[in-house]
């Protein structure tokens, strides 16, 4: 039992973009105003961010800078094990800005929601839309 | 709709809660992701690229055709605001309202009226009336310029510290932001108009495919930047390293113009008056 | 030069982009002849690309000048080489038919229409060549954004369709980052073909079970698969015709050509198919999304809506055909990717082309079109004929192919809901060309009979394209047995039988 719970938790970062992800997608169904969707939306990719990120930990590791790099590389080899790793880092970098850029379109188009409808919560729209 | 967002979350979520007890142990050295691929990175980019920030060695040599299309992305990104947004035709207004700075005045000028003598002391309003604020002015007046300058610190000093392309590009739009906010959207349009932060985004993405190009004029694949070498006068290491700085420059331009001008919109709603 | 042929297919539309931008802001005008000069471009190196394949075998392109998998390395096979052609010739034949409505609808934001168009098309076919599973992503997302915003510009309810697209679309991209994600977390590579390699010994583990089902489940969200469509219809039939006619050709194919070469070579068929025995639910899903796809399209009466469903149903044959898991079946989802693609194409060009000058898109709006828009509307009987299933139009061949595999996979219901698809298509077609055809046209805006002679034959430039893809269409029909054996038989693994 004492085990179970240890390994439970020593996962805990894996539990929590699990949680992330489930109230991100929670948001983005019962909701009905636009923006909390789009928060929504943006809870999801930040789960996603967190996910790749706890892959790259290394416990006690320091961040993948090698320090002094350019004196005297040829002296000390570089131990990859005293590294966390780079490549997550590097994907997420990437997808922040894809979660940037899509955040950009997704507001950008609930403007022209605003713009059409008057309102951003759902039900209204869908008035809106009968009474046309 | 509450019970079929249940029903969806408790099924996503017990489906990644089925994997979970096969992961490896949080920050495992031994762990596979991190033998395979990764070692080759951290044991090999100085010597390859002679840069010693893994990550930006990574992100813009080993991968860095990713990173080209992750500034296009948010260069698309860019043009679909500017796209669904832009108005483009003007209600013409009979009349313009002008705020006198000093007092806090607002004029009401018709079609055809000329502004008091002075008219450095007005600046044009569009509800009737809106706060001038002078301490938050002068203020942010007073960073800008230092936040501007650790913007270009950041994107320069990539290669040996946390940083690069993307980092100072967004810092050095959120100077542009911040004078936009503490100002308003007419003034900043002085400093930086649209059709020049759209020249700037797209000039920016093309010099990092420009760049590729070269490389694969100069007989490489595409953006293999070792054989710039003969064009930077060094070896092919270091050409990767001054490479990766100037695509690292043309991602800075490219993410800093794209900042300002989806601020330009959502902020205004594509209008492009006052904002804010 | 060829040697560059996979990096170039993808390269010049993107460097085109940047240059129509900046072009566009010195001159509206210069926008298209540079979009065409490049897709044309890209077209050509497709081509070129795919003799080579043919020639030669597999091309590998590695990016700057890296092997996989330190680096993103391009892995062209005959499956990628064919799926690219057909996704540059829609772009291609696409643009140059829908110029006069593009200048009509967009007039004042000519520039970035064309820099999004063209970055759609920069990112699904770098979506067809890639081999690295998360550059898939990168190009993925370029491909959703740049479709959200053309999606979203146009009158009435395109915006919130747009909205909801964003959403449905964002869980999808976000559950394959995840499922790619899981690969790298057991195997610490994210390319394909390396990929392939290591996860066999990996089989057994948890992991890459729910990386498979969460990769499935993203793309089937993508690609529109029932019961996860309910954005489709909404985002395709509200976008602007042009957009249309560019969207709903391409995207969802090419979705699903993701998900042949995810299982198919990431995820080995002796994975897919047998160890995770999931092929018998997704066919029935399959024959659930023809028969929903195929019923929803006979309650609308309206033309582009009725199309947007017959995509859902067209999606169930391919995902199903693929799933039946054997030989015919695979070469007949893949057949039909491309056909699909031309097919999908010429109709809703026509349907561009007749709504535009009738002003409304309700079937019953549509009579007397026959008198008045000959050339179109022959060619939308073409497009229909093929879409039921007609010989030799290309539609008749690729489904000879799904209902032989459903056959040797003893699948009998996916065979009858096949038959049912197109005996509902046919219904759902000559319900139209009967209207069109026998009913005397007669002024349906009351007494504004100055309304009468405004409609007339499409413009010339889109007739042209309009026949073009007619006579493709029954190209495509005639070479479909030398389409099969010389590329998709090559393209399909040698174990599946």
């Amino acid at each position: 039992m004492e085990s179970l719970l240890a390994n439970f938790l020593a996962k805990y970062n894996y539990w929590a973009y699990i949680g992330l992800v489930m109230i991100g997608m929670y948001a983005m169904i019962a909701k009905r105003n636009l923006v909390k969707k789009i928060i929504g939306m943006n809870i999801v990719q930040t789960a996603v961010i967190l996910f790749y990120v706890s892959i790259a930990a290394k416990k006690g590791k320091t961040i993948p800078i090698i320090a002094h790099g350019h004196e005297d590389t040829g002296h000390h080899a570089v131990q990859a094990l005293d590294y966390i790793s780079p490549l997550p880092h590097v994907l997420m970098l990437t997808a922040i800005v894809v979660s940037v850029a899509t955040l950009g379109v997704a507001l950008a188009l609930a403007i022209k929601v605003y713009r059409q409808y008057g309102t951003l919560e759902e039900d209204e729209i869908a008035m809106r839309i009968e009474e046309q | 709709m509450r019970f079929l967002a249940l029903i969806t979350i408790l099924m996503v979520g017990g489906l990644l809660f089925y994997g979970t007890p096969d992961f490896p142990a949080w920050g495992d050295p031994e762990s596979p992701a991190s033998l395979h691929v990764s070692p080759y990175y951290i044991e090999h980019a100085v010597e390859d690229t002679a840069v010693p920030n893994i990550v930006t060695a990574v992100l813009a040599d080993y991968r860095g055709y990713d990173t080209m299309f992750e500034t296009a992305v948010i260069f698309s990104a860019g043009i679909a605001c500017l796209f669904l947004l832009r108005i483009y035709r003007r209600k013409s207004t009979t009349t313009r309202l002008y705020r006198h700075n000093l007092t806090g005045i607002t004029l009401r000028i018709a079609k055809g009226g000329k502004l008091p003598e002075g008219s450095a002391e007005f600046e044009r309003i569009d509800s009737l009336w809106v706060p001038y604020d002078m301490i938050i002015k002068v203020t942010s007046r007073l960073v800008v310029p230092f936040v501007q300058l650790f913007a270009l610190y950041v994107i320069a000093h990539g290669h040996h510290s946390p940083g690069g392309g993307f980092q100072g590009g967004v810092i050095f739009g959120a100077a542009i932001i911040l004078y936009a906010i503490s100002n308003d959207l007419r003034r900043a349009f002085r400093r930086l108009n649209e059709k020049a932060a759209l020249l700037a985004s797209a000039a920016g993405v093309l010099l990092y495919a420009g760049t590729g190009l070269m490389c694969l004029l100069l007989g490489g694949n595409f953006l293999d930047y070792s054989k710039l070498a003969d064009l930077l006068y060094t070896d092919a290491i270091m050409a990767r390293s001054h490479g990766i700085l100037i695509v690292e420059i043309g991602v800075g331009l490219a993410v800093m113009a794209v900042m300002v001008s989806l601020y330009y919109n959502l902020s205004s709603a594509g209008r492009h008056d006052e904002g804010l | 030069m060829s040697a560059h042929f996979p990096g170039l297919v993808i390269i010049i539309p993107l460097v085109a982009a940047f240059l129509i931008l900046i072009g566009a802001l010195l001159d509206r005008r210069l926008a298209f002849p540079l979009t065409a000069l490049a897709l044309l471009g890209s077209l050509l190196t497709a081509i070129g690309l795919l003799g080579k394949v043919i020639q030669t075998g597999v091309v590998e392109y590695h990016l700057a000048g890296w092997a996989p998998p330190v680096g993103i390395a391009y892995r062209v096979d005959h499956l990628n080489a064919l799926v690219l052609v057909a996704v540059a010739t829609v772009a291609f034949v696409n643009l140059m038919g829908t110029r006069e409505l593009v200048k009509g609808l967009f007039e004042d934001r000519l520039g970035p229409f064309y820099t999004l168009y063209i970055l759609l098309i920069a990112g699904l076919q770098g979506i067809v060549v890639t081999g690295d599973a998360f550059n898939l992503y990168v190009l993925l997302e370029i491909a959703a954004l740049t479709g959200y915003a053309l999606v979203g510009m146009s009158e009435g309810r395109a915006p919130l369709s747009s909205l909801n697209y964003i959403f449905i679309g964002t869980v999808g991209a976000s559950l394959y980052l995840l499922g790619v994600g899981y690969l790298y977390l057991v195997t610490g590579t994210l390319n394909m073909a390396d990929l392939a390699v290591r996860l066999p010994a990996l089989y057994p583990s948890k992991v890459v079970v729910s990386a498979f089902v969460i990769c499935l489940v993203g793309l089937c969200i993508k690609m529109g698969f029932f019961p996860m469509h309910a954005w489709l219809p909404n985002a395709y039939s509200h976008a602007p015709d042009p957009v249309s006619s560019l969207v709903a050709p391409l995207v969802t194919k090419v979705m699903i050509y993701v998900m042949i070469r995810m299982m198919l070579f990431v995820f080995t068929p002796a994975f897919a198919f047998d160890q995770m025995a999931i092929s018998e639910p997704m066919v029935w899903l399959a024959i659930a999304a023809i028969v929903a796809g195929s019923f929803m399209a006979l309650s609308t009466r309206r033309l582009k809506r009725m199309l947007t469903y017959i995509i859902v149903a067209e999606v169930g044959y391919m995902v199903g055909g693929f799933w039946l898991g054997n030989r015919l079946g695979i070469s007949g989802a893949i057949l039909h990717i491309v056909n699909d693609a031309i097919m999908t194409l010429c109709v809703f060009l026509s349907a561009a082309a007749i709504i535009s000058k009738v002003g409304s898109d309700a079937i019953d709006d549509m009579q007397g079109l026959f008198k008045k828009m000959p050339v179109t509307m022959g060619v939308f009987v073409v497009a229909g004929l093929s879409i039921i299933g007609v010989p030799p139009t290309c539609g008749f061949f690729s489904k000879w192919y799904l209902i032989s595999g459903a056959v040797a996979a003893g699948q009998y219901g996916f065979m009858a809901a096949l038959l049912l698809s197109s005996l509902i298509n046919l219904v759902l077609f000559f319900r139209i060309f009967e209207i069109a055809y026998f009913e005397p046209f007669h002024d349906h805006h009351g007494d504004h009979g100055h309304f009468v002679s405004a409609v007339q034959e499409a413009p010339f430039e889109m007739l042209v394209t309009l026949v073009v893809t007619a006579v493709l269409l029954f190209a495509l029909g005639i070479y479909a047995g030398d389409i099969v054996s010389q590329i998709i038989d090559h393209a399909i693994p040698v174990g599946i039988t």
